[in-house]
Parts: C-alpha cells; sequence; structure tokens
C-alpha cells in the first residue's frame, strides 16, 4: 500500500483577499436580505394572528410595530423586501442568460441598490405623508 | 454510460442524492410566483397600514384577498424554507447540527404557514 499524500494543498484565495466590490457586497447583501425576510414574515404573520385574535390584540401589535423601533424594523423590513425582489428579478434575468457581460452585471448591482432605496423611500412617504388609512 | 464516481465514493454512499435540480428548479417557481404576490401584499398592506381592526377585518373578508394572501403565504413560505436550507449548507459544517438545523428550518416554515393560513381562514370564515 502507498502512503496516503499528506501535504498542503493550495487555497483558492478568499473574502479577505479580494477588494471589496459592489457586485460581491449586492450578492451577499441579498441572502442576508433573505434571511432577514425568513424572521420578517413571521411578524406578518402575527399581524394576521392578531387580527384573527380580536380587536386587543390587535390593538397591542399595532401598537408595538407602530412604536419608533417596530417602524425603524418595519422599514428595514421595506428594504429587505424591496432588495430582495429586486435581486431575485436580476437572478431570473441571468436564469434566462441575458445581462451576463461585466457592464450589465455591474449596471445591475447599482439598479437594484439604487431601486431597493428608491422604492422604500416612496412607500414610507406615501404612508407617513398620508396618515392613518381608511 | 460510463460513470465518473469514483469506486470509493460509491461504496460511501456520498454524493448526488438526485435532488439537486428540483430544489433549484422550485427555489425559481417559487420566486417567480412571489414576485406578483408581493407586488399584492404591498397593495394590501398600504391599504390596511394604521387602519382599525373592523377594517383589516373587513378587507381581508374579501375571498379574493384571502385566497390571494394564503397563495402568497405558501409560495413565499415554501421559498423561505428552500433558501434558509442552502444557508444552512453552506455554512453548518456539523453533521448533527446541520440535521437540527434542516429540522428546525422545516418545522419553523411549517409553523409560520400554518399560523398563516389559520389566521386568514378564521378571519375569513369567522362571525
Amino acid at each position: 500500500m502507498t502512503e496516503p499524500m499528506v501535504r498542503e494543498r493550495p487555497l483558492s484565495p478568499h473574502l479577505q483577499i479580494y477588494r471589496p466590490m459592489l457586485t460581491m457586497v449586492m450578492s451577499i447583501t441579498n441572502r442576508i436580505t433573505g434571511g432577514a425576510l425568513y424572521f420578517g414574515m413571521a411578524l406578518f404573520v402575527l399581524w394576521l394572528a392578531a387580527a384573527a385574535s380580536g380587536a386587543d390584540a390587535f390593538a397591542t401589535v399595532q401598537a408595538v410595530y407602530g412604536s419608533w423601533l417596530g417602524l425603524l424594523v418595519l422599514i428595514g423590513f421595506t428594504w429587505a423586501l424591496m432588495l430582495h425582489t429586486l435581486a431575485g428579478i436580476r437572478h431570473l434575468i441571468w436564469d434566462m442568460g441575458l445581462g451576463l457581460d461585466l457592464k450589465s452585471i455591474e449596471w445591475g448591482a447599482v439598479a437594484v441598490l439604487a431601486g431597493s432605496i428608491l422604492l422604500t423611500v416612496a412607500l414610507w412617504l406615501y404612508v407617513l405623508l398620508r396618515g392613518t388609512a381608511t | 454510460m460510463t460513470s465518473f464516481r469514483t469506486p470509493l465514493g460509491r461504496v460511501l454512499g456520498s454524493g448526488s442524492a438526485k435532488s439537486g435540480v428540483h430544489h433549484w428548479w422550485m427555489e425559481r417557481l417559487t420566486a417567480i410566483a412571489a414576485v406578483p404576490l408581493v407586488i399584492f401584499l404591498i397593495g394590501f398592506i398600504l391599504a390596511t397600514a394604521g387602519g382599525d381592526h373592523q377594517s383589516v377585518v373587513a378587507a381581508i373578508r374579501h375571498p379574493v384577498v384571502a385566497v390571494l394572501l394564503i397563495l402568497a403565504i405558501i409560495i413565499i413560505v415554501r421559498h423561505m424554507q428552500l433558501g434558509m436550507q442552502v444557508i444552512l449548507e453552506d455554512y453548518v459544517h456539523g453533521k448533527l447540527a446541520l440535521l437540527v438545523g434542516l429540522l428546525a428550518n422545516t418545522l419553523f416554515c411549517i409553523a409560520v404557514a400554518a399560523a398563516g393560513v389559520a389566521a386568514v381562514t378564521a378571519i375569513w370564515f369567522g362571525a
């Protein structure tokens, strides 16, 4: 039997080697926002469950979500949802084999980031300027 | 067809479980379905945000709204489960820890979906 080879295998360069670039930041942001939305969905379901439980439970949840901390979480939730949705559409475009050249990829990263911020600001301006609904 | 697997790999039973494409494909399908459903959810929340209990319940009682809410919950939670599975598989290296993580992921997703569907159904058919 020959001895198993034991020697240092070459490692490919990893995160700490590369200069941070917008495209890689947007890539990990898509995953992080996905992870955040995973728990955000529980907040939405909690709101629905409170509505199903009755007026008192609903008022409690509304008060918590309407507090400054609640609003901060909801604004973050909105931004995460906008970014993950736009980034997801970008992925679906890639899956069709489109926009895989460097220029489109760079442009797409900027578009997703800018679009997610613009949409979040627009949605919250609408909600806050309108005041209470119905 | 020639097998590309090594004899050792074959005996150990390591390698593809033949479900990778299904996972990938379901992630895409749920993503495509989620896009219009997310647009609906935003419209629904904009229409009800800040409203009192009565107005929110009245909105959910509309059958189209109720059905779309249930669809959104099921589709998005399935997408959540698939996505979190990949995150766990990428970062959790211990076999037992991964197994526990994947189980927790499945249970959490079932619980969220069940609670959401139950809430909408209770409001929809509630007195």
